[in-house]
């Protein structure tokens, strides 16, 4: 069987969607704590956080490590991190507030670890709708500048996150260092300097492997 | 006191109203994902000894009590893990006996108390009591205890007496979490003297007819049914009476966030998150959270003429 997918894109997808398929597992077989819609709340939130910083790391793996692969799964991550963003929103409108828009207003205009939710909610849909071909053309250089939403859609999930926890901010800090070290990475001067450490690093390791085998 | 069978008092799908039921069906059929986060009704387990038993049905208010099993594994406890999935089996082991609770400070009579001796000396009752978290999710607990007041009555509190300040065990060796930095351990709480001799205010030493299991605080907590769950400190060994407000461990991590009153007041929010609904655990919909938690006749008059927003 010939196949255009490369294996490094097949373990996306089925890494994308093995949290899925534990939530589901889970569900059927009562692991989801006595406080179940927390629980998926939880866990949807955190694997769209986690494949967000993913996605994130793609275009640095490439321009930085020189892992052209990770472009080929870079629009992947990012849909399947806006499918769990979208599984977390369900969650929080449907089953938590039961659609109560009074309940979700009271609750939105409260808690700014909502509000902030929300509006990395409604920053990453223009990304995830222009994310095909068709609307890539159709933009022309608009669509990167577009799609530049997500270096303030990412440190927004993040504030989230930090926002919600009781007190301690230990791991939601983690995921704001992964964050902000990915958008240093685009940074011109950043690149130029790891660029150049790089070259400098495997120069000498090709120096050091021909004096070996000298 | 009545037995009532467990089959009985903790009804699978009594509490899930005609309401609750169809939009259950309404999710299921909504398919596999959204099906995930539905309630499934639980079973209650009987790990050994007797089966958990309790009273009554329900609390006052005709609200079901939470299944054995779900107040069993649902624990903030973080002495043995921020997880609340993780408390029940870490805490298997933990050692509940001998246990020795020093009743000290500003009283007349300072006195340090075995566990058993407690259970003996003092007549035990179940009480139902709702539980309402700082998080939003709530329980209803048939405990079986004792009321502080008469504790505090045997050690007489001199006049100089305000405060009372609870402690919990400190070791790091049957507490996993103690060796956490992040928080300044032992665990400890805090009461006003005339809160404390309040008749709700409660020592635990059992929950639905058997002793206090470890993960709910084994052998001995406090149940302050009007304020945040976090108040009612598991696993005391001191009782110490002060003449100053105690600090309590939340105080101290978060003193914007976590107040020294801790009343469960859905009209003042957490600084982060909405407290004017909350979530039982069991239920689907979410309900409105009850001023004191609905213990607004025995407490209110406590808080007379103060702000409650400036002393939450």
């Amino acid at each position: 069987m010939t196949s255009k997918f490369t294996k490094f894109q097949i373990a996306t997808h089925i890494g994308s969607l093995i949290p899925l398929a534990l939530l589901i597992w889970d569900y059927f077989n009562d692991h989801l704590t006595a406080n179940p819609i927390q629980a998926v709340t939880f866990r949807t939130g955190k694997t769209a956080l986690v494949l967000l910083v993913l996605a994130l790391a793609c275009t640095p793996l490439n321009t930085l490590f020189g892992f052209r692969e990770a472009l080929k799964v870079r629009r992947a991550l990012g849909l399947y991190a806006f499918f769990y963003v979208c599984l977390h929103f369900l969650t929080f409108i449907w089953l938590d507030y039961g659609l109560d828009l009074g309940l979700i207003f009271d609750a939105v205009a409260k808690k700014r670890y909502a509000l902030v939710g929300f509006t990395a909610f409604l920053l990453l849909l223009p990304l995830a709708i222009t994310s095909t071909k068709g609307w890539q053309k159709r933009l022309g250089k608009n669509w990167k500048v577009l799609h530049r939403l997500v270096y303030v859609a990412a440190p927004l999930v993040v504030v989230h996150y930090v926002w919600l926890v009781k007190a301690d901010i230990r791991q939601p800090l983690v995921f704001g260092a992964a964050v902000l070290l990915l958008l240093l990475a685009r940074v011109p001067l950043f690149k130029g300097a790891v660029g150049s450490w790089r070259s400098r690093w495997l120069e000498r390791w090709r120096r050091e492997k021909a004096e070996q085998g000298a | 006191m009545i037995n009532i069978p467990s089959s009985e008092i903790t009804p699978e799908h009594g509490y899930l109203s005609r309401r609750a039921f169809l939009k259950t069906l309404a999710i299921v059929s909504a398919g596999a994902v959204l099906a995930a986060c539905s309630v499934k009704p639980r079973a209650t387990a009987a790990p050994g000894g007797t089966p958990p038993h309790a009273g009554a049905a329900t609390d006052e208010l005709g609200d079901a009590l939470t299944p054995y099993e779900s107040i069993t594994h649902y624990n903030n406890f973080y002495e043995f893990s921020t997880d609340k999935e993780q408390v029940a089996p870490l805490s298997a082991n933990f050692k509940a006996s001998p246990w020795k609770v020093e009743v000290g400070g500003l009283v007349k009579n300072p006195r340090t108390y075995d566990i058993d001796d407690l259970r003996k000396n003092f007549t035990q009752e179940e009480r139902i009591y709702r539980h309402r978290c700082v998080e939003a999710w709530s329980m209803v607990m048939p405990w079986v205890g004792f009321p502080l007041a008469k504790l505090l009555a045997e050690v007489e509190p001199t006049s100089e007496a305000k405060f009372v300040r609870f402690e919990t065990l400190y070791d790091p060796g049957q507490f996993p979490g103690q060796n956490d930095g992040y928080y300044p351990w032992p665990y400890a709480e805090g009461l006003r003297l005339d809160e404390a001799m309040n008749d709700l205010a409660l020592l635990v030493t059992g929950l639905y007819g058997k002793d206090l299991p470890p993960q709910d605080g084994a052998p001995l907590r406090l149940a302050v049914p009007w304020k945040y769950g976090f108040k009612s400190i598991k696993s005391v060994v001191k009782i110490d009476l002060v003449d100053v407000m105690p600090v309590s461990l939340w105080m101290a991590a978060g003193p914007n966030e976590y107040g020294f009153y801790a009343n469960v007041n859905p009209a003042v929010d957490h600084p982060r998150w909405s407290q004017a609904t909350e979530r039982r655990i069991g239920e689907l919909s979410r309900r409105k959270s009850l001023m004191f938690n609905g213990y607004a006749e025995q407490v209110a008059h406590l808080y007379d003429g103060m702000d409650l927003r400036l002393n939450y």
